[in-house]
């Protein structure tokens, strides 16, 4: 006889799981037993919920009390106060970092509040390896509607109409890929799913693949019947491992229910789904190096056209889409494409999921409407910057994007506004930086990463980044030079302008975006051999001032005895024995180390 | 899975397991403060939740409270039902509870003989 009165939803996502969620939920187990609960409440595995930086995450319905940052030792206090007497454990509810307000419900948290959950929307709020709470949240209901109601025709138009566009990067309506794929020749054709994340800090595909892997599978198979085609492969990176452990149970569980398989929902559609894993190079994120990799080839891209909608996969028609962009497909088929298309701008329709990054108070995963602006998603969902320090930059679209300053905050983020601000939507990892982070240098790691993830094929990119970064190299070691920021433009515009790929000409917008908003700190690194973020080390200097009281603890700390002095005298640095490691500036008590 | 109308019987049949996770429904609310279960509010909540799965309810949460002040009339037990006002029942035991969930939570009747107080909304 079902009885159970409360739901404990425990976070199992990679975040979570890694802060000490599957001991937390031992000990649920094991103190609900003991109480004789076990039948009452029920324990529910569920994916992210975003607010990684508060993990391990805890929700109990039907009161919605959420928990944070619970430990093993917290769950008997959490099972006798909350479980069995209807109290709320206020020591584990959220704080507001601002007011130190007490928050218990999900949908009162700052983090939340401007949040529009729609791909997310079972994220966190079902067990992701039980088909059956992916239906009873109406899930399979969009394939039913399309496969017995729609022609692949109107399955076409209704996307389009909803205005989706693709989420990986690129932004490419949907609706009109999926009409090339339909009309191209061809007896076997392919939908393809591209999980193959890899942007430095985005980790929402992760995520929905994690926490929702249904609507996914769900998205993938309407598109199947759309384009004609019977057969999918979702490329997810070994990496991610529980992310192809749960879409391999979902697929399973799938095909048991006749979501998947021969004569779909008695229609004669026959879809089947298969998982590639990907050795995780980056390159393999682009379409047709994906594609080779499929094929059991090196991951290495190819000329286009001809597209993949035309000779994909095996040389067949093939759509692919974004893990996001398939995530975003049932719902314009349960709430309709106008429904759809009422959020956003106008021309960038639905939600984006962001993952906030860097020098950023709340760590996670953000969906919002698009159209919001920067400084909300920042300030008002991602808490600011931590320890007081003033904002910088953000760096939206990873490796291929650029940075938005201060004077752009309010900037509306949309697919189009953030191209024209030199930047691009990406796949949405946002890396939030403060005043202490140097721009040379952040360019030179995007460069870095891309440079080591050429894959070697065209010359540009393969000898032009590593030009690049090493003129990046020496501007931050000190020893720039005249001319090396106009050698970096020209070599930027080369590349951009002749490399095979969407790596290779995407390489250099870190640089010209960072040079567009920046150049004066460029610079100051090569005129005046100065950092003015103090973070490239090999161009900082530490000074004692007048300040100095002559405590030696500067002396103390310092590891290589570069210090001298009398106690209660004036200290000083010898600059020659200097490592520039900060220790003496972060242990003085008088302000009296400056740095320079 | 053959028809959409299989997958739409399959969703109701579905629905209660998620159902807690939602707002809304008729709320029934056990006093479980020290006193309320001295008084035993634990035998009351377990016929409530006996009595729920016997009916099938579906729309139905139970929660609990802690004292209110009104300890001698322990166990108090609320019903609320959407858009009505929430009416508290005192020294409820087990054996009142299916007459309260028949009457009360199921018809809309109330209880009278055992109502105690009422909370307009």
């Amino acid at each position: 006889m079902e009885r159970v009165r409360a739901h404990v939803l425990i976070c199992a996502g990679t975040g979570c799981t890694s802060s000490g969620a599957k001991q937390v939920e031992a000990a649920f187990q094991d103190h609900l037993a003991k109480k004789g609960l076990e039948k009452e409440v029920r324990i529910v595995e569920t994916g992210c919920h975003g607010f990684c930086e508060m993990g391990p995450l805890v929700i109990i319905y039907p009161e919605g009390v959420f928990y944070v940052r619970v430990q093993e030792d917290d769950v008997a206090d959490i099972v006798e106060t909350h479980l069995l007497k209807g109290r709320i454990v206020e020591r584990l509810l959220y704080k507001e970092p601002l007011t130190h307000e007490k928050i218990p419900s999900y949908s009162e948290i700052g983090f939340y509040k401007k949040q529009q959950r729609v791909v997310l929307a079972n994220c966190g709020h079902i067990n992701p390896e039980v088909i059956e709470e992916y239906i009873a949240e109406g899930g399979y209901e969009a394939l039913a509607r399309a496969l017995t109601e729609m022609t692949p025709e109107q399955v076409v138009a209704d996307v389009k109409k909803s205005g989706l566009r693709g989420r990986g990067g690129g932004g490419f309506p949907t609706g009109m890929k999926w009409d090339f794929t339909r009309n191209a020749k061809g007896d076997k054709k392919y939908v393809v799913c591209n999980a193959d994340e890899g942007d430095p800090g985005a980790f929402m595909d992760r995520s929905v693949l994690e926490g929702d892997p249904h609507r996914v599978i769900e998205g993938m198979a309407i598109c199947g019947y759309a384009i004609g085609a019977d057969e999918g492969y979702v490329y997810v990176r070994a990496e991610y491992p529980l992310a192809i452990k749960r879409l391999k149970i979902a697929i399973k569980q799938a095909e048991e229910m006749g979501f998947l398989g021969d004569n779909i929902f008695g229609t004669g559609f026959n879809f089947r789904l298969k998982i590639k894993e990907g050795a995780g190079a980056f390159v393999c994120g682009e379409e047709t190096a994906l594609l080779a990799s499929i094929e059991g080839k090196r991951g290495m891209p190819r000329p286009r056209p001809p597209f993949p909608a035309i000779s994909g996969l095996w040389g067949k028609p093939t759509n692919i889409n974004n893990v996001e962009t398939f995530a975003n497909v049932p719902i314009i088929f349960t709430k309709g494409a106008d429904w759809y298309a009422s959020i956003g701008t106008e021309k960038s329709k639905g939600t984006k999921v962001f993952a906030l990054t860097g020098r950023i108070n709340h760590t996670g995963l953000a969906e919002v409407p698009m159209g919001i602006t920067m400084r909300e998603i920042i300030f008002d969902i991602g808490g600011g910057i931590p320890e007081g320090k003033k904002y910088k930059a953000v760096q939206i679209g990873g490796p291929s994007g650029g940075c938005l300053p201060e004077h752009l905050l309010d900037l509306p983020v949309d697919y189009d506004s953030l191209i024209q601000a030199g930047a691009m939507m990406g796949s949405g990892g946002l890396v939030v930086m403060d005043e202490t982070t140097c721009m040379v240098d952040v360019s030179k790691f995007f460069l870095n990463f891309t440079q080591s993830e050429s894959c070697g094929k065209c010359t540009p990119c393969r000898e032009g980044t590593k030009r690049m970064l090493e003129i990046l190299t020496r501007i931050t070691d000190g020893e720039g030079q005249e001319g090396d920021i106009e050698l970096l433009e020209t070599l930027a515009y080369n590349i951009k302008n002749t490399a095979l790929c969407g790596l290779g000409q995407t390489a250099p917008n870190p640089v010209l975006s960072t040079l567009r908003y920046f150049r004066n700190e460029y610079e100051a690194h090569i005129k005046d051999k100065c950092c003015p973020a103090g973070a490239c080390t090999k161009l900082a200097g530490f000074a004692i001032t007048e300040l100095c009281k002559g405590c030696s603890l500067c002396k103390k700390s310092c590891p290589v005895d570069a210090i001298s002095g009398e106690v209660k005298g004036l200290h000083s640095i010898d600059q020659a024995k200097c490592i520039k490691c900060g220790a003496c500036l972060a242990k003085c008590p008088f302000k009296a180390i400056i740095k320079g | 899975m053959k028809t959409v109308e299989d997958l739409k019987r399959l969703r109701e049949q579905l629905h209660s397991q998620v159902r807690l996770r939602h707002d809304g429904g008729t709320q029934i609310i056990v006093g479980m403060g020290t006193c309320g279960i001295a008084a035993g509010a634990r035998e009351v909540m377990t016929a409530v939740l006996d009595e729920i799965a016997k009916r099938k309810l579906s729309d139905v949460v139970v929660r609990q409270t802690g004292c209110i002040g009104m300890c001698e009339k322990e166990v108090l037990l609320d019903i609320a039902r959407p858009g009505e006002p929430r009416i508290t029942y005192g020294t409820v035991k087990p054996e009142h509870v299916p007459k309260i969930i028949a009457e009360h939570v199921v018809n809309g009747h109330i209880v009278e003989e055992l109502v105690v107080g009422k909370l307009e909304r």
